[in-house]
């Protein structure tokens, strides 16, 4: 009996492989309708689970199987065209073959079914097959004896059985009649053969199945033709063995534990004087290395494992709403680890199905466009800095940006005037927020719950980014970037308050140590909010201990903020945003295993996990994430940086916000969002230059248009004539280089003051264009700078400028 | 034989306390704990056990029980909870106990809520009373 379940199980795991790679090869053979190989693959394919059925007394699965291959053997001879009809009815004839796999996985048996419809929609399709299957049979039986080298064998004998050609190979090897040494054919053929073989053979046991004569032998025909190929080198089937993955986890967990007991060893080894550890210990070393990453190898499954499904799923929907789309895959063969995979499959699906539902139009709509009646929807994967990047692109209409922007604000997800100060790319990005949908009616596909924001949450989860772009009327690219692995990954080190904490490397930029003494007024402490200049640029500096809320007190305990200790800048960056962590001690660089942590601590977003240290100690891993959200370093909450700089912008953010302080005209107290300050400059008056009516400095190897906050802020009729043209003394210049949809522009200042962290209430509404409004921040009246008018009135008033695009980008 | 059942017992603060014994994996010894700052009281740190990372409840505190003197070691008990392993800190272990399920009397109305989900009951024993403790109860964090 358990024999039995288990062939029952192998059966069900191949079938569906095999049904997978019907799919495929049937939408293949949409486009190229002659392709005498895929046909024959295909009509192999569906033998196959025929045999098998009948071996097995699937009855209704050998019927629909019977009636479905007979189609593949007429368009492989010419006999039939390929059209729509026939397709459609094959691939229905997939889906309830899978049905039926199903039933039987879940019940054990076919279940109650009626599939004369198909069984008849199959067999009108195809005509006069017993005629086609005579006439094939000797023709094949030629081609079978060609390929075992036995020419004597004429085609005729073995044209009489179905399993004629196993029958032809034993009667060469061995004087046996019955067909059922497969092995001994195999000698004669090739390996691939036999595997094909197997099942076909089988068939023979099956009364259901005999009546299938005619047309079986088409189905050796098809080996035949693959012969040559699969003599050069065992077929892929030869090459890989089949491996439960709780197996490979359970590898995965092992080589983990190896790794913690080799950095163990190395540790100890490089402690003590015995000699004679120290080279076995480094051999260890480095098989262990390569262990770990043969393992991960076999975790690794290239991409095209989940793509495969979507040529279908979108032959199926384009159909459904009357839509020509066509699938572009390239980079199929990217691998990450298997885990991952599974965790991109359901938000990759649904970016697929959204870009054929709402993104691509009708081929009228299309036409009219002047595009392609078919529309493009491309898959992208890559390799980049140990990331892999899924690109989906369609060239379908694109985001409709008034849509959405009414959508949001009638949402309630942000206000009527936050709304009007979002830049395109921001717009688009909101549907990413939670209860977002612009589909306005629920079809088949769409408004079923699976938003984009669960997208995001998906790819967030796993430690990636997705990011969308969109032009009206060219289409959507949604770019994901995914790590490689979550099991095992490169860390750095460090202690804070006595315990040691694990940085992924993933996010750490640099190290900054900062001696006591002279170079200390590196950091400043400027109303509470601590900063370091590097390299002239603002980091704000976020301490451990504080954010964990530990060692402060404690006697004994290096503390990182006294002033006779250096202090340990790791420089980190999340979500595209830097920021200093100060840490007691940087220790070392180490692999760490990453363990998972249990529910009670999954709360606490400062931690992505903990691992074993090599003295068996517990680490905790830091989520550098989290602890920029935690220390407000990242606007709180999930909002996309961009929005959350528009937030800022609008002075709406319910949290305090940073600002940078300065004077502008007059004396006047004036203040913009520290998020948009990229960096800090001096600028010698000489070294500014004109460009059209316009003031400009070479920064960076960029052009960098310069607006004077005196000048923007004033109705220009009113300034007198020519000062415009006049450029600045040789005295410097303080400007802020401020970012801001992703161009870059110096303000120049009269004098930068000081960066503060305040609540922006607005006190007073605004008095002049490029003012948001007036509060109070540190005793003082202030301005805060509406940056994107100011940057829309230096584009009117000085057309020549261009926007600059910055490095960064 | 059908309605006995086997007790794992340990005290607390000098109350005797079981667990279902079949809930229990193993019993370790104390061994050091590695602090997780901004954790909720409850959650005493975490464990290396034989490679898993295990994290160690104080039951005294999930209990409403004064805290455990400085000076006395705790022993870890190890049990299958609904997330994996967890650690619950007790004072000390006692003996393994067949009780009758005549024995058992509910909580009382008493007891505060919370307590109420925690200890679903005592068995009357000889000597003293043993608090049953609900594992899946007292390995969640509130």
């Amino acid at each position: 009996m358990n024999d039995a379940d288990d062939i029952v199980k192998e059966f069900l795991v191949e079938s569906y492989e095999n049904l997978d790679r019907l799919d495929r090869e049937l939408l293949q053979l949409e486009k190229n309708p002659n392709d005498r190989e895929i046909l024959a693959s295909v009509f192999r394919t569906i033998h196959t689970i025929k045999g098998t059925s009948g071996f097995l007394a699937f009855n209704q699965l050998g019927a629909v199987t019977h009636v479905g291959e007979s189609l593949p053997g007429l368009l492989r001879d010419g006999q039939k065209a390929l059209d729509r009809d026939i397709t459609n009815a094959l691939l229905a004839m997939v889906d309830t073959v899978r049905q039926i796999l199903a039933s039987i996985e879940a019940t054990g048996g076919e279940g109650e079914r009626n599939d004369d419809g198909l069984i008849s929609r199959l067999t009108r399709l195809q005509g006069i097959p017993e005629a086609v299957g005579k006439m094939e049979a000797p023709r094949e039986g030629k081609a079978t004896a060609a390929a075992a080298g036995a020419s004597e064998i004429g085609g005729a004998e073995s044209s009489h059985s179905g399993a004629g050609r196993s029958e032809s190979g034993n009667s060469m090897a061995a004087n046996s009649k019955a067909g059922n040494t497969k092995s001994e054919s195999s000698e004669v053929s090739s390996p691939r053969i036999t595997l094909e073989e197997a099942k076909p053979s089988r068939t023979l046991s099956a009364p259901a199945v005999v009546a299938a004569q005619p047309t079986a032998p088409a189905a050796e025909a098809g080996d035949v033709q693959r012969v040559p190929q699969a003599a050069a080198g065992p077929s892929a089937a030869d090459r890989t063995i089949r491996l439960d993955v709780g197996l490979l986890d359970q590898l995965m967990n092992l080589v983990g534990e190896l790794v913690l007991a080799r950095n163990q060893i190395l540790q100890f080894a490089n402690s003590t004087e015995e000699s004679g550890l120290l080279v076995p210990s480094q051999r260890l070393d480095l098989i262990t290395t390569e262990l770990q990453e043969g393992v991960m190898k076999t975790r690794m499954q290239p991409i095209g494992n989940i793509w495969s499904k979507f040529p279908r799923t979108v032959r199926d929907l384009a159909l459904g709403c009357g839509k020509q789309v066509r699938v572009e895959m390239e980079g199929q063969e990217t691998e990450l680890d298997k885990t991952l995979i599974e965790a991109i499959k359901d938000p990759l699906t649904h970016l697929v199905r959204n870009a054929v539902d709402h993104g691509i139009e009708r081929p009228e709509v299309r036409q009219a466009a002047g595009k392609n009646p078919e529309g493009r929807l491309a898959l992208r994967a890559f390799h980049e800095g140990g990331q892999v990047n899924i690109e989906i692109s369609d060239d379908g209409a694109g985001l409709d940006q008034e849509r959405i922007r009414n959508k949001a604000v009638q949402k309630g997800l942000i206000s009527a005037e936050q709304a009007g100060r979002l830049t395109d790319r921001e717009i688009v990005n909101l549907v990413f927020l939670p209860g977002f949908s612009t589909a306005e009616k629920v079809t088949n596909v769409s408004g079923r719950g699976v938003g984009m924001d669960v997208v995001k949450t998906y790819i967030e989860k796993i430690g990636g980014a997705v990011d969308l772009q969109s032009k009206p009327g060219e289409g959507v690219l949604v770019r994901m970037k995914i790590p490689l692995t979550l099991a095992i990954i490169p860390a750095l080190i460090v202690t804070s308050a006595g315990e040691r904490y694990a940085v992924p490397q993933v996010s750490l930029l640099e190290l900054v140590r900062v001696e006591p003494g002279a170079e200390r007024k590196g950091i400043e402490m400027i109303h509470g909010a601590p900063v370091y200049r590097l390299r002239g640029r603002l980091l704000p500096l976020v301490y451990l201990n504080r954010e964990l809320q530990v060692g402060v007190e404690r006697p004994g305990v290096k503390r990182c903020d006294t002033d006779n200790q250096a202090v340990n800048i790791v420089v980190l960056e999340a979500d595209g945003r830097q920021f200093g962590l100060v840490v007691d001690e940087i220790n070392d660089t180490e692999e760490i295993v990453v363990k998972p942590l249990s529910k009670h601590l999954k709360s606490i977003s400062v931690y992505a996990g903990a691992t074993i240290m090599g003295d068996g100690k517990v680490a905790l891993i830091l989520d550098v994430l989290g602890l920029a959200k935690g220390s407000r370093i990242l606007a709180e909450g999930r909002e996309h940086n961009q929005v959350g700089a528009a937030e800022a912008m609008a002075g709406v953010a319910n949290g305090k916000q940073k600002l940078v302080l300065f004077t502008g005209p007059g004396g006047a107290r004036m203040a913009v969002p520290l998020e948009l300050l990229a960096r800090l400059e001096n600028i010698p008056g000489t070294q500014v230059e004109r460009s059209g009516n316009q003031w400009v400095t070479q920064y960076r190897g960029q052009i960098l248009p310069l607006i004077r906050v005196s000048h923007a802020l004033e109705e220009r009729r009113h300034l007198p004539p020519g000062d415009d043209v006049q450029l600045p003394t040789t005295a410097m210049l303080q400007v802020l280089v401020l970012e801001h949809e992703r161009q870059s522009f110096g303000l120049v200042v009269d004098q930068i003051l000081d960066i503060v962290e305040s609540t922006l209430e607005p006190q007073s509404p605004a008095t002049r264009a490029g003012v948001l409004h007036s509060s109070v921040i540190a005793d003082r009246v202030t301005e805060l700078l509406d940056v994107p008018a100011l940057l829309r009135a230096g584009e009117q008033y000085e057309p020549v400028m261009g926007p600059i695009r910055s490095e960064e980008s | 034989m059908n309605n006995a059942r086997q007790f794992c017992t340990f005290y607390l603060d000098h109350l005797l306390f079981g667990v279902e014994s079949q809930k229990i994996q193993e019993v370790v010894t104390y061994r050091e704990l590695r602090p997780v700052p901004l954790a909720p009281p409850v959650v005493s740190g975490l464990m290396n056990l034989r490679g898993q990372v295990v994290v160690a409840l104080e039951l005294r505190r999930q209990l409403e029980l004064p805290d455990r003197p400085a000076h006395l070691p705790p022993v870890c008990l190890v049990v299958h909870a609904a997330g994996g392993a967890v650690c619950l800190l007790a004072d000390e272990v006692g003996n393994v106990v067949d009780v009758e399920d005549e024995t058992f009397e509910p909580a009382p109305e008493t007891l505060s809520r919370r307590l109420r989900s925690v200890i679903l009951g005592v068995h009357k024993l000889e000597h003293e009373l043993m608090h049953v403790l609900d594992t899946d109860e007292a390995c969640e964090v509130h």
